[in-house]
């Protein structure tokens, strides 16, 4: 399943390593690179990979919010509703961004384009309210520019 | 006064600082070169004497810390077990940002402590454990650690000497709590960020069972300062007790929210009026959470003459935290901005206790209650009450977190609390104990 690069950053990544257990995390990101979500045959190609039961990765990937057990749209805006960008108006993009959208916080939209999800502090309190893109963070965000953006990507 | 302290240690006003040949060209790797020179123990000492503190939240001596990592000596070399550092850039605190701002401009004075940090306690790999959001810092740090490795200055045999320590960036995957020392080996172990009970603490059995020191970023960039100019320099900086710069992250209803460095010991009303330009439409401040959601509020009426440092702060019922500093105007509400809090505690509690795991939901469900003005006058205390059954009774700090704001916003707003009851309709407790709610359930 992993890609040839990600195998030999996999052998690299051994090395520093003195369980291969350890390597759960780094592979299972690996995989989420490569595929956008984990599913049930990538878990139990890791626990062969890495030689662990296939329950101990199911523990891992469902303990982190950041693995994602189903696919999203190809844009995932995660919104930061936590205080700091609560106190500068989070709730009012979520609802503006669900409301343009037609969509609920957690599921995708018809097209297959956007998932919108509310999510707990993403460090960047001081440039609130903000929000995470795929990758990238979107900081100092307006109602104005959210509309901006949805419109470039549509 | 404070203010006229311009030198920043680690956030230097320097363009392109995260490159490896422009933080040389400003002195950089200067001080591992110095530690070299030295006995290891002689550059734990120096750490110790400066009174540098933990900078992750726990305000820990970091020197001291240190101390606790079992010594190598010759005669062992062969039987001794490998000794590890984390280093915790997990930064998930809400309303914390400044580690980022270190990894984003000033990588190479992270490494650079990393490895004094690593010759001092004979360290044989670090893993610097990087929020799973924090992607293009990650990047960052990644490559920063790359142009270090093809320098040597981290791998085999490093500046030519007989010392080799390796460098690991680990990225988590989203879990507030592997931000706790000990859930965050066990995320570097590949397993779910469940903390440990303590003891054993990490110094005696940490990553894979092996001696382990773990410290936050900001911690240990402060070493190579120590090193290259002395502990007495440093501890001159700032508050005696707490030395040093401290880089507070302000946000919330200021004009100028950001990262800012300053001593220790600035005037918490200086740096929301001088440094950040003060209130948005100079309106009052109606409280403030001096660093992160996790430290006790304070009044705005009650923030003159308070200093960020931790004395200064344990003077009015709080502590420093991690600088994270939430100013709230008069209009916000306080028990909505509160039952936000508690909804993200009760999100990340992992679940291996009790009191943690139930308590922060039932928070939660009462504080929604207040939020719609549901709840009663016995609810105050019955919210109270829970607070204090999760603090103290559980593995980890976790379940304090949750409780010490909500402790604390009920002994300085209770009118608002108050207020929201007379709103209510109901009179009775809105919570029956459940064998109540079972004898009238039956048709
Ligand atoms: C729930 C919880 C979350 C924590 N999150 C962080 C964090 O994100 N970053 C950090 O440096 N320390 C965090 N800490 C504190 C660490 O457990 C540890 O005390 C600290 O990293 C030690 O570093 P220091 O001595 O350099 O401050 C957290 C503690 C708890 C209980
Ligand atoms: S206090 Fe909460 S987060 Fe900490 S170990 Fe217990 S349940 Fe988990
Ligand atoms: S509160 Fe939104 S980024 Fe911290």
């Amino acid at each position: 399943m992993l890609s040839q690069e990600n195998l030999q950053q996999f052998e690299r990544l051994q090395k520093f390593y003195p369980t291969k257990k350890a390597l759960t995390l780094p592979v299972l990101w690996m995989i989420q690179e490569q595929e956008g979500w984990i599913s049930v045959e990538a878990m139990m190609y890791v626990s062969s990979l890495l030689e662990i039961p296939v329950g101990d990765v199911y523990g891992v990937v469902t303990f982190y919010t950041m693995y994602n057990q189903q696919q999203r749209g190809k844009y995932h805006l995660q919104i930061c509703t936590n205080i700091s960008c609560q106190l500068r108006g989070a709730d009012k993009l979520v609802e503006h961004a669900c409301k343009t959208l037609n969509v609920q916080t957690e599921e995708n939209t018809k097209d297959g384009r956007f998932t919108i999800s509310k999510v707990e502090c993403l460090g960047s309190c001081g440039t609130a309210p903000m929000m995470q893109m795929n990758n990238d963070f979107v900081e100092n965000l307006s109602v104005e520019q959210l509309d901006i953006l949805l419109n470039e990507l549509k | 006064m404070q203010l006229d302290f311009t030198e920043k240690l680690i956030l230097p006003n320097i363009s392109n600082l995260h490159q490896l040949s422009v933080y040389e060209e400003n002195g950089g790797y200067q001080a591992i070169r110095k530690a070299f020179t030295m006995q290891p123990d002689a550059v734990t000492n120096e750490v110790k004497q400066s009174n540098l503190r933990g900078r992750g939240g726990a305000c820990f001596p970091t020197g001291l810390k240190w101390t606790f990592m079992p010594k190598s000596t010759t005669a062992d070399k062969q039987t001794e077990k490998p000794k590890y550092l984390c280093c915790n850039a997990d930064e998930s605190e809400p309303g914390t940002f400044k580690d980022r701002q270190i990894i984003e401009f000033n990588p190479h004075l992270l490494i650079e402590g990393i490895l004094c940090a690593a010759y001092a306690m004979g360290i044989k790999s670090t893993y610097i454990y990087i929020r799973g959001e924090y992607y293009k810092w990650y990047k960052i740090l990644q490559n920063a650690v790359e142009e270090a490795y093809a320098k040597n200055y981290i791998g085999e045999k490093i500046f030519g000497t007989e010392f080799s320590t390796d460098i690991v960036v680990h990225r988590g995957a989203g879990a507030y709590i592997c931000g706790e020392e000990s859930a965050l080996m066990n995320s570097v172990e590949g397993k779910r960020g469940y903390p440990r009970v303590k003891p054993p603490f990490p110094a005696a059995f940490g990553l894979w069972g092996c001696p382990t020191t773990i410290n936050n970023v900001e911690t240990l960039c402060n070493v190579p300062h120590i090193i290259n100019r002395g502990w007495e320099w440093f501890s001159k900086i700032g508050s005696p007790k707490h030395p040093g710069t401290i880089l507070l992250g302000v946000s919330g209803h200021v004009n100028k929210p950001g990262v800012y460095e300053f001593p220790t010991g600035i005037l918490l009303s200086d740096l929301i009026y001088e440094v950040c330009g003060g209130i948005p439409g100079n309106k009052k401040i109606k409280a403030v959470i001096p660093g992160g959601s996790s430290t006790m509020w304070i009044r705005g009426e009650e923030i003159d003459g308070v200093r960020m440092d931790a004395e200064s702060l344990k003077t009015v019922g709080t502590s420093i935290g991690t600088g994270g500093v939430i100013v709230m105007d008069e209009d916000t509400d306080v028990i909505k901005v509160l039952s936000r809090i508690a909804h993200f505690y009760h999100h990340e509690s992992c679940g291996q206790c009790t009191p943690c795991r139930e308590g922060t939901g039932w928070m939660e469900k009462i504080l929604h209650n207040f939020e719609s003005s549901e709840a009663t006058l016995e609810d105050i205390d019955l919210l109270l009450d829970v607070a204090n059954n999760i603090e103290g009774n559980t593995i980890c700090a976790l379940g304090d977190a949750a409780a010490w704001p909500v402790q604390s916003v009920i002994k300085k707003f209770r009118g608002e609390f108050e207020r929201r009851v007379r709103k209510s309709p109901k009179v009775s407790s809105s919570i029956k104990p459940p064998h109540l709610v079972f004898a009238h359930a039956t048709p």
